[in-house]
């Protein structure tokens, strides 16, 4: 082990320590990765843009990766949802994502345009490379933010996250020190409306990166068989299951729901712990948020922690036995009776009426 | 080879209670645990060791009691346990925690050097994920976070290969030693407590560190003073007032009350069956 700490992680900068005032402008990192930029971006940039106008600072996104065509893609989409500026940064080392070599490069962004928010999105790599950007730059980071917005007292980002579990939400501020960092996990926010005629200012950057000093290599990659994990956070229509379903079998009633309005399935924590459903197939603030425009709850009590990662959805349909369930406290329409009986009957009524086209999806 | 497996002792957060008048959270009667998300990285460890013959240490910040949390996995089968225990290091944010801890592993490191950092995923009352990270950046050590397998660990080339959770697939990944690892749920199941490792824990005397002993010279760096972070408001989700739209089933067959919902639902949501469709 290196005795040495790097000198990367630098003494903490107070305010005293550090101007404030010079610190400017809100910075979303724009998650490329394969090609593909991941759509949490895309919300980050619409939260982004209510900060920067708020605050009357510019937007802007930070784009890393090789040198191709889908970096200068990932560019033009980043104005098209809100950035007035984009840094982009492109080189064969960024080609996958590393976080050696993206916290290097980040972190020279930052020192050298000094944003005083930095957003990210809280997927296995915007977690990562937040981690390790905070800890270089000595430097607040707040995760899973679930409310963004500027305390005009202090011109700092309060940033509301839930903790204990769900049970409590709290507001966290990064007062002396900048930038502020938060992450916010996929479908928190709501997707900003795109413009194609929106377009702003590129600025290329150059960084020293060579690949003989990135100690990690990548072997291969092995893509999921089947990418549940994105199509259920962006799904247009979910149905889930609880506890209220009895059993692990009587799932299958939820699945056989899901397939005849061509949507997603998944449940609450408690069926997600005993195994009923894969864990990444568990709602709520410590599985997947969900934004549907019909979510349809059965069995589900309700709990604070579900609704945190429901609650964005258009339409609730909740169907409990229970009539003080806490889930008809948020839901659009109650339905008090078994779910049993009502999940076969809805399949059943909607198999009738959308026909084969949306039953063979 | 020497590992560090870093633990956290948390609240049971499915048994936190918010007290509905003063929105205070009633800890009283709240059973400590270790952090679930540690214990896949310890297995993960103890799974080295018996493979390869490592040496085991767990390290953990936190109040005098967390040396229950400890001892426990000394039952579980690690070798030694240190426990960082100061005032100084009350209302630390991550950033303060992974100086102290840093600090801790690079002391313990000066006995033996350290070839490998496990730490939990995140923890389930904070659930930030950015503990591991910032040890691994403060110690210089290869970063491998959301592992879902080891694959190979090379002592002797100083080599390691894991599988590591990406957005859509795995990542491959080759590193050298050291590094820092936390590992994915359903990486392994946790093993049973041996009997002779029960009693060598009931008998094992938890090493305690105040800042000093841990090699903290910059007392500034720890706890509040150290944290950036301010939390300025804990309260309690407020309900929405909006309540649901009710249709009682009872009385009613399954396929007339579906029959009802039906017909509000796509009546008041005209767009809806459209994008159904889609």
């Amino acid at each position: 082990m290196s005795a040495e700490e790097t000198n990367s992680a630098a003494a903490p900068r107070r305010a005293g320590g550090i101007d404030l005032g010079t610190w400017k402008g809100v910075w979303v990192n724009v998650e490329l990765e394969r090609g593909r930029v991941h759509p949490v971006s895309w919300e980050l940039l619409g939260e982004g843009r209510k900060l920067a106008d708020h605050l009357g600072v510019p937007l802007s996104g930070v784009v890393l990766g090789p040198d191709d065509a889908a970096t200068g893609e990932a560019c033009a989409e980043a104005f098209r949802h809100g950035a007035d500026t984009v840094y982009v940064v492109r080189h064969p080392v960024l080609e996958h994502y590393r976080t050696d070599p993206y916290a290097k490069v980040f972190t020279e962004l930052v020192e050298r345009h000094k944003p005083e928010i930095l957003l990210l999105g809280a997927t296995t790599l915007g977690r990562d490379l937040a981690g390790a950007i905070a800890t270089t730059l000595s430097t607040g980071l707040t995760a899973d933010c679930t409310e963004l917005r500027i305390d005009d007292e202090t011109r700092s980002l309060a940033a509301t996250r839930p903790t204990f579990g769900g049970t409590l939400l709290c507001t966290i501020h990064t007062l002396e020190y900048r930038p502020q960092m938060a992450t916010v996990r996929p479908r928190v926010m709501a997707m900003p409306k795109r413009d194609e005629g929106h377009s702003g200012t590129i600025v290329t950057e150059s960084v020293t990166l060579a690949e003989e000093d990135v100690v990690t290599k990548i072997l291969s990659y092995i893509p999921d068989a089947n990418a549940d994990n994105a199509q259920l956070a962006y799904a247009d229509v979910v149905v889930a299951g609880g506890r209220g379903l009895g059993k692990a079998e009587n799932f299958r009633l939820v699945r056989e729901l899901a397939a005849v309005l061509g949507g997603e399935y998944g449940g609450s924590r408690p069926v997600a712990q005993a195994g009923w459903v894969s864990g990444d197939r568990q709602i709520g603030q410590t599985g997947k948020t969900i934004r549907p425009k019909l979510y349809i709850a059965a069995g589900i009590s309700g709990a604070i922690q579900h609704r945190v990662g429901v609650e964005g959805a258009d339409v609730i349909i909740a169907i409990n036995n229970d009539p003080k369930a806490p889930i008809f406290d948020f839901a659009t329409y109650g339905v008090v009776g078994d779910a049993l009986q009502i999940l076969p009957a809805l399949t059943e009524a909607l198999r009738a009426r959308l026909g084969h086209s949306a039953a063979a999806e | 080879m020497h590992i560090v497996v870093c633990v956290k002792q948390v609240p049971d957060s499915s048994q936190i209670r918010v007290h509905p008048v003063t929105n205070t959270i009633m800890r009283q009667g709240v059973p400590a645990v270790v952090n679930p998300y540690d214990l896949v990285s310890l297995e993960e460890a103890l799974r080295l060791k018996d493979r390869l013959g490592a040496r085991v240490t767990v390290l953990s910040m936190g109040p005098k009691m967390a040396a229950e949390s400890l001892k426990k996995c000394v039952a579980l089968g690690a070798d030694a346990a240190v426990l960082i225990t100061d005032r100084v290091f009350a209302g630390s944010d991550t950033l303060a925690t992974s100086y102290a801890l840093s600090a801790a592993i690079r002391r313990i490191g000066q006995d033996e050097p350290v070839d490998m950092v496990f730490c939990g995923k995140q923890t389930i009352d904070g659930d930030t994920a950015q503990v591991g990270p910032g040890i691994a950046r403060r110690l210089g050590l290869q970063q491998l976070t959301y592992v879902s397998r080891i694959e190979t660990v090379d002592p002797a080339a100083r080599e390691i290969v894991v599988h590591r959770r990406a957005e859509g697939g795995v990542q491959v990944l080759q590193t050298k030693l050291p590094c820092l690892v936390t590992m994915l749920e359903g990486a392994n199941t946790l093993r049973f407590a041996s009997m002779d490792d029960m009693f060598r824990a009931a008998r094992y005397d938890v090493v305690e560190w105040d800042h000093k002993a841990a090699g903290i010279t910059e007392v500034d760096r720890c706890g509040l003073k150290g944290s950036p972070t301010v939390v300025k408001k804990v309260f309690a989700p407020q309900p929405r007032a909006i309540k649901a739209e009710m249709l009682d089933a009872t009385g009613k067959s399954a396929s007339e009350t579906v029959d009802a919902l039906l017909s509000t639902l796509f009546a008041k949501h005209p767009n809806l069956e459209a994008e159904i469709r889609q």
